[in-house]
């Protein structure tokens, strides 16, 4: 492939030279143009997803309604809906765009290599994740539409058409799923092996930012989480389509089996999400604090600890299945255990505010709005891991607060707190800030209002995947459903606040201040090549080497208040 | 064109090796997870002896023997490799991909013969592990062939023959995926 060292990615005039548009950005090997790729489809896919959410909070606050741009929401509507909304947050939303974009673009950059070690690899682990998510996409308009099955998938109702009438949807939903992790797996190659095999000379393991560590064990544990799921779909396809019986009670199978390898990935997956936005979020922390990132081994143990322990807690998903309350009790064990790294790292965090000069940045404000609200998604998770109180609260909206707790502050807050970070390196411009806090404070506070009421409808036993509590008396009284009508409209004030982020993204964009190589005066080594960087990063023969670890902010014996990694002394 | 970072060796194994490990990695989780689940249906149901009894041990033995040999062939190409001879390398590698080609060819007519017997994918939970699991494992034989007369067709002009390792290492785990599923499906009873 012609290569054009130096020029401008982003110049669309660019015609003198061999590349064409095709080659440049659709089937371009360039580690930050599969970045972009990831990260525009996982927007695109967010953006269905938020449409979805739109859809059925409108019904569950206002029953029979017809919504605006769906129309009358049918219970198989319903059910597709959630399923849907949940499959793609996490396989095309939270992993496409933590793990795949920021994995792509800050490996080579922060590493200080020219490109990923197996760039074709690479390009094909997104042409594969693409076709996953037009397979998912297409599932929608089949006969019966899409899956509604719920996204963990359980069966019988999995399994059979007769009882989740989705004959098509369900086995093109299981085909997504399945392609989604082959990309992964390609991408992952490349994450673990460049990580590891292709730094900067200098660069030791203690001089490798978080974020990156934190990129290579998400990677690592998706690896090795997500075979066992990769058999289940299997057998799970074949269930649907050759009548075999893996899963089906009255013919030898058990369906139990498919939750305990779905969650023995399922748990790990929440990990693998959780880790790139920690890590973005120390970096970003650091930074702004201007001070020297506390307890940086600490951290990358704890995150060994979380690796390793997330392992053994997937039953805590099934206490209700008839799971020996001996084991459940195990399983209570090892879950509150691992509250305990996490918790570890928010103080770590908080550590290194202390006695920094801490600037407000919009990325600042996310990767301190990300400690605080996942803060509350930990602690409601103790509830949740203890066998006997998840015994009252398992599958009701106590549960569903719960998590959103945990994948709001993961996926959205991350993707922001990322994106107004490397904005300026990706493509050379600043955003606006007061834009970006207007966004911040519009996102965070309703966001609150959603799911804080949602804890409360859920203590009051209001389940799950109900598609109209008008049929239920106890739950349909005036003071309930207006909690619902109150966390729709929180939810309507959200998204409607997210144009202001692409209204900001665009004009900036188009008008934003010239960012220059180092905005933020970071010391990583992203941070010390061009913005947005050439395609190879750096001339061949500027590649930087590394001379200290990459937190060393205010050191007393420099002048300025940071010591890029690159600089010999 | 080889991206510098490729170029490069920080930990001391060679990328394309560290590579090939880490997709052996989770290809073990793959069939661990199968596996794993059909060790323990086989736990709770002893009747499974009577339908394993009715699979071709000496066919199963003798695949075993095959794909053993075709993974020494693998390993003499490695050898010839290494010492940069490429043309015998890849007659070494077109051996390991005959191998393979009598191990499916036997796994034909074993499956041919159990279907026409009414052992089908849905006789049985027992039946629908076998042929999933070596179905899985077939599928395996089938890419590693492929790649295999690519990296075959390289390494005869010479280029890029330290992929006949790397395909050697993936080869070797096919083998010893087979070296599981042959007493695990056949030979328990």
């Amino acid at each position: 492939m012609a290569v054009s060292v130096g020029s401008e990615p982003t110049a669309h005039e660019d015609h003198h030279h061999e590349q064409s548009f095709w080659s440049k950005y659709v089937f371009s090997t360039d580690h930050k143009v599969i970045a972009m790729q990831y990260m525009a489809t996982g927007v695109v896919m967010g953006l269905i997803a938020g449409f979805f959410a739109y859809a059925f909070r409108m019904q569950l606050a206002f029953p029979g309604m017809d919504v605006p741009g769906f129309g009358i929401v049918t219970p198989a509507d319903y059910v597709s809906l959630v399923t849907n909304h949940g499959s793609i947050m996490v396989f095309w939303v939270a992993m496409p765009v933590l793990l795949a974009a920021y994995g792509n673009y800050l490996i080579p950059l922060m590493c200080g290599c020219d490109d990923m070690v197996f760039p074709k690899i690479n390009r094909l682990s997104y042409q594969v994740f693409l076709l996953s998510a037009i397979v998912l996409v297409a599932s929608f308009f089949v006969p019966g539409g899409g899956f509604g099955g719920a996204w963990t998938a359980y069966p019988p109702l999995s399994a059979k058409a007769e009882y989740n009438l989705t004959p098509l949807g369900s086995s093109l939903w299981v085909l997504a799923v399945a392609l989604e992790f082959v990309a992964f797996l390609l991408g992952g190659i490349n994450f673990i092996t460049t990580a590891m095999n292709s730094r900067a000379p200098g660069m030791k393991m203690y001089d490798i930012p978080v974020v990156i560590w934190m990129l290579l064990i998400a990677s690592i544990l998706f690896m090795l989480s997500v075979g066992p799921l990769i058999a289940a779909a299997i057998m799970l396809l074949f269930d649907q389509n050759l009548g075999t019986a893996f899963y089906d009670p009255n013919r030898g199978g058990d369906p139990v089996l498919w939750q305990h390898l779905f969650w023995f990935f399922g748990h790990p997956e929440v990990y693998v999400v959780l880790l790139p936005t920690i890590g973005l979020t120390a970096d970003i922390i650091s930074v702004f604090s201007r001070k020297k990132l506390f307890a940086y081994r600490t951290i990358l143990y704890t995150a060994f600890g979380t690796g390793i322990l997330s392992f053994f807690v997937w039953a805590h998903h099934q206490f209700i299945s008839g799971i020996d309350p001996r084991m459940a009790h195990i399983f209570t064990v090892t879950t509150l255990l691992i509250s305990i790294p996490i918790a570890e790292m928010m103080f770590v965090y908080i550590a290194t505010l202390y006695g920094g000069s801490i600037r407000f940045t919009t990325p600042m404000l996310w990767a301190l709005a990300f400690i605080g609200e996942f803060l509350i998604g930990g602690v409601t998770g103790i509830f949740l891991g203890a066998s006997g109180a998840d015994i009252y609260l398992h599958d009701t909206y106590f549960v569903l607060a719960h998590f959103h707790y945990t994948f709001f502050p993961i996926t959205i807050i991350g993707f922001y707190g990322g994106i107004t970070y490397w904005f300026p390196k990706m493509f050379g411009k600043m955003m606006n800030e007061t834009l970006g806090k207007i966004h911040f404070w519009g996102t965070i506070i309703p966001f609150n209002f959603i799911f804080i009421p949602l804890f409360f409808l859920g203590m009051a036993g209001q389940h799950r995947r109900i598609y109209n509590f008008e049929h239920f008396p106890e739950l349909a009284t005036p003071g309930l459903q207006n909690i619902r009508v109150f966390a729709t409209t929180a939810l309507l004030i959200m998204l409607s606040f997210q144009l202001v982020f692409f209204y900001n993204f665009i004009t900036s964009l188009r008008k934003g201040k010239k960012a220059g190589k180092n905005p933020w005066k970071a010391n990583t080594l992203e941070w010390t090549t061009e913005s947005p960087p050439p395609h190879g990063n750096w001339p061949p023969s500027e590649l930087p080497s590394v001379y200290r670890p990459p937190y060393e902010y205010s050191h007393p014996d420099r002048e300025e208040d940071y010591w890029p990694q690159n600089v010999p002394n | 064109m080889r991206p510098i970072a490729n170029t490069r060796d920080v930990t001391g194994v060679p990328t394309g090796r560290l590579a090939i490990w880490w997709v052996i990695g989770s290809e073990i989780v793959i069939f661990g997870g199968l596996l794993a689940s059909y060790l323990m249906y086989r736990l709770a149901n002893p009747g499974w002896a009577g339908h394993a009894a009715h699979t071709n041990v000496v066919a199963g033995g003798f695949n075993t023997f095959v794909l053993l040999t075709s993974s020494l062939f693998a390993v003499l190409a490695h050898q010839a490799a290494e010492a940069g001879n490429g043309k015998k390398a890849a007659k070494l590698l077109i051996a390991t991909t005959v191998g393979g080609l009598i191990f499916l060819t036997v796994k034909g007519f074993e499956w041919t013969h159990e279907i026409q017997l009414g052992y089908t994918i849905t006789a049985n939970t027992f039946w629908s592990f076998y042929y999933t699991a070596a179905g899985l494992h077939a599928c395996h034989v089938i890419a590693g062939m492929i790649v295999m007369l690519i990296v075959a067709a390289k390494a005869r002009r010479g280029v890029d023959l330290h992929h006949v390792e790397l395909i050697g290492i993936y080869w070797h785990f096919v083998d010893v995926v087979w070296i599981f599923l042959f007493p695990l499906l056949y030979i328990a009873k």
